[in-house]
């Protein structure tokens, strides 16, 4: 899997992506594949241009597991808008990443 | 020979490798620590101990057993936790600085998070193992596990993965402590963890009677090994978790011919002349102000002047007091304290349960390794708790005291106190447990009281049936013999009053012997004198009477004369008179 942001990220007035997203996840596993399938697909249907995606594979880099208080994989974190927030699963559930991300959906925003 | 009946300590059968704890009683109780990795569950209520016993654990696995262990919370973080600690003398930076322990804190918000799809707990995992592998541990400790119920919504997963994390940790050889809440009604835990953790489960406790908490601790599981099954009193103390176990679950300790001499000789001589064994335990007991602290004050005294140690713990006055009021009966405590040989602990009873003073009491006997132990009053302790349990745990001190070899002497106070109602079977309860019981009583005569003391049983040794009257004076303790007469016992100044008419009875009586005998002497005089009188009437009338005789013959003669003469001179033949006779 590619570690780092696979989508060229837009950036807002002061040149940082306004969501600073990290998943965390644990090996190659088939929930890890589709938690960042699924992340990506939302980033670019609801924060096109406004985000960026670190990836971290916690099998390879097991200390940085404390420091975002990791305890579920996948796990990802919004480390930027704060406050911090996580959502824990594939994100499957598109609804409730959004909710966890704090993103209201294009579509119904009108 | 004794050796062959005798059943085998727990330790002998151990059939499952067990890692100690280094936990004071608790090894015992297990008979050698918690199963070697496999995980115990620790479960108990808010306060009870549970994490206290956890770190425990850990730090005497890193600096007595050499096995490193990882402290998993997700309570208390890793600060809160050192500060926590630190009064027990765990100094976990320092040994996490060593790479002795790793503390890692695992903080759930459930406001944070979000589910959105499946997920596992690899993330734990993976954090648990880095921790492990950083610092090569054997012991592992979640405190407490259960708190993830409260931040992950999908209990079904969390199940399963604390399950799978279980296994986990037996698989990699992780003697492992989790602790969990304790649930409502029967269930160990609020979330039934110990369905996964089913080799060792101790539950631990806090009660409140009458105002005053006791943690207890009780295996209730452990599987593949006897265990001690009852419930354990334990003290978190200044030196960590001390629990109490029955320090001899057989009653096999050391027995000593050795006596110790009680510091007042005439006791000793009561006591088959040379005291009390070495390792007994002696209840004195009386009402108030029978001299109970007095006897166990000398008695501690006496051994300092041997230069044994000895600890007296009061709970009736401050030490300073003591060593005062002492001092006027001629017992002086306060060089022994300042050259060390004397430790005197006060405290209210009331302060601590009756198990957490006992616990104190091993605490303080271990660090101050005395032979000679005086407790005053046991009675003390018994206010705060009711009877049924006073026995037990001390029977645990006696048991304890007795395997250390300590002479302990213990004073009850008995209700009531006078004489007509016998006092002493308030202490009937303990009384059993003891070698030697020595009883006082005030004893109300003549309008005062007055101190008597006997031996009432001394197990193992002649002792002797009378009472002494116990005086205490300016001079120091003393017995002496109490005047028994009239089928009465005498004591104090009735004792003193009746002695003194017995000695004017006896002078009285000697008096009227020697009149008497003067007497007999007079009229035997006067007899003697009748005697000699009458002797001299009858000697008189003797010679009166052979007088009379001579005489008569006399006169015969001189007639017959006469006649003859006459006849001569008218030369007539003789008178015919005489001849016709």
């Amino acid at each position: 899997m590619n570690a780092a942001n696979p989508t060229a990220p837009l950036q807002d007035a002061e040149g940082v992506p306004a969501f600073q997203l990290r998943l965390y996840v644990a090996g190659q596993t088939a929930k890890s594949i589709v938690a960042l399938a699924n992340l990506q697909r939302i980033c670019e249907t609801h924060l096109a241009g406004q985000y960026s995606i670190e990836v971290i594979d916690l099998t390879k880099t097991p200390q940085l597991a404390a420091g975002d208080q990791i305890l579920a994989v996948p796990t990802l974190v919004r480390r930027l808008p704060e406050p911090i927030k996580k959502i824990i699963g594939d994100l499957s559930d598109e609804e409730r990443v959004l909710v966890g991300l704090d993103v209201r959906p294009i579509g119904c925003a009108s | 020979m004794g050796d062959r009946l005798r059943p085998k300590p727990i330790e002998n059968r151990q059939t499952l490798a067990k890692s100690p704890t280094g936990i004071r009683g608790l090894d015992e109780i297990t008979g050698g620590g918690l199963p070697t990795g496999r995980p115990t569950l620790v479960a108990g209520s808010a306060g009870s101990g549970k994490t206290m016993l956890a770190i425990e654990f850990l730090v005497r696995g890193a600096t007595q057993y050499d096995e490193p262990g990882v402290f998993m919370s997700f309570e208390e973080s890793a600060a809160e936790l050192t500060a926590n600690v630190r009064s027990l003398g765990f100094d976990l930076d320092t040994l996490a600085a060593q790479k002795r322990i790793a503390l890692d804190h695992v903080r759930i918000e459930r406001s944070e998070i979000e589910e959105a799809g499946d997920y596992d707990l690899e993330g734990l995992f993976i954090r648990l193992g880095h921790a492990i592998d950083s610092i090569g541990a054997k012991r592992v400790v979640l405190d407490t596990v259960e708190a993830l119920f409260a931040g992950l919504p999908n209990h079904a997963i969390l199940r399963a993965e604390l399950r799978r994390l279980f296994r986990w940790l037996k698989d990699r050889g992780m003697t492992a402590i989790i602790t969990g809440e304790k649930g409502e009604g029967l269930s160990v835990t609020r979330y039934g963890i110990e369905e996964y953790v089913a080799d060792c489960v101790i539950a631990l406790d806090q009660r409140i009677e009458r105002q005053i908490s006791t943690r207890r601790l009780r295996v209730m599981k452990y599987r593949g090994t006897p265990h001690g099954m009852n419930e354990y009193p334990f003290l978190i103390g200044a030196q960590g978790i001390s629990v109490l176990p029955i320090t001899s679950l057989l009653l096999d300790h050391r027995v000593s011919a050795d006596r110790v001499a009680t510091g007042v000789a005439r006791l000793d001589e009561m006591l088959g002349g040379r005291g009390v064994f070495r390792g007994s335990s002696t209840l004195v007991s009386g009402s108030a102000g029978t001299g109970k602290s007095s006897i166990a004050a000398r008695f501690v005294e006496a051994a300092c002047q041997r230069g044994e140690r000895a600890l007296l713990f009061a709970y009736e006055e401050s030490a300073a007091q003591i060593v005062r009021n002492m001092s006027s009966i001629n017992i002086k405590l306060a060089p022994w304290v300042k050259k060390g040989l004397l430790e005197i602990h006060s405290t209210r009873p009331t302060l601590q349960g009756l198990e957490q003073q006992l616990l104190m009491m091993h605490d303080t006997v271990r660090t101050f390794r005395p032979t000679v132990v005086a407790i005053d009053p046991i009675s003390n302790l018994t206010l705060a708790d009711n009877d049924v349990e006073v026995k037990p745990t001390l029977m645990r001190l006696i048991d304890f005291l007795k395997t250390e070899q300590i002479t302990a002497v213990f004073t009850g106070l008995t209700g009531g106190g006078d004489a007509i109602t016998p006092p002493e079977d308030s202490q009937l309860g303990v009384s059993s447990l003891m070698d030697t019981w020595l009883l006082l009583r005030n004893v109300d005569t003549g309008g005062e009281r007055n101190r008597t003391i006997f031996v009432r049983k001394s197990r193992g040794m002649s002792h002797s049936n009378q009472v002494r009257e116990l005086i205490l004076s300016d001079q120091g303790i003393d017995l002496v013999d109490v005047y028994l007469g009239d089928g009465r016992v005498l004591t104090g100044s009735a004792r003193v009053a009746h002695e003194d008419e017995e000695r004017v009875a006896a002078q009285l009586r000697g008096e009227d012997h020697r009149r008497r005998l003067q007497r007999l002497a007079s009229r035997r005089k006067a007899i003697e004198a009748q005697i000699a009188a009458l002797q001299a009437a009858a000697d008189e009338e003797t010679d009166e009477v052979e007088f009379a005789i001579a005489r008569g013959s006399l006169d015969q003669e001189g007639t017959r004369r006469n006649i003859h003469e006459l006849a001569r001179q008218r030369g007539a033949g003789p008178t015919p008179g005489p001849e016709r006779k």
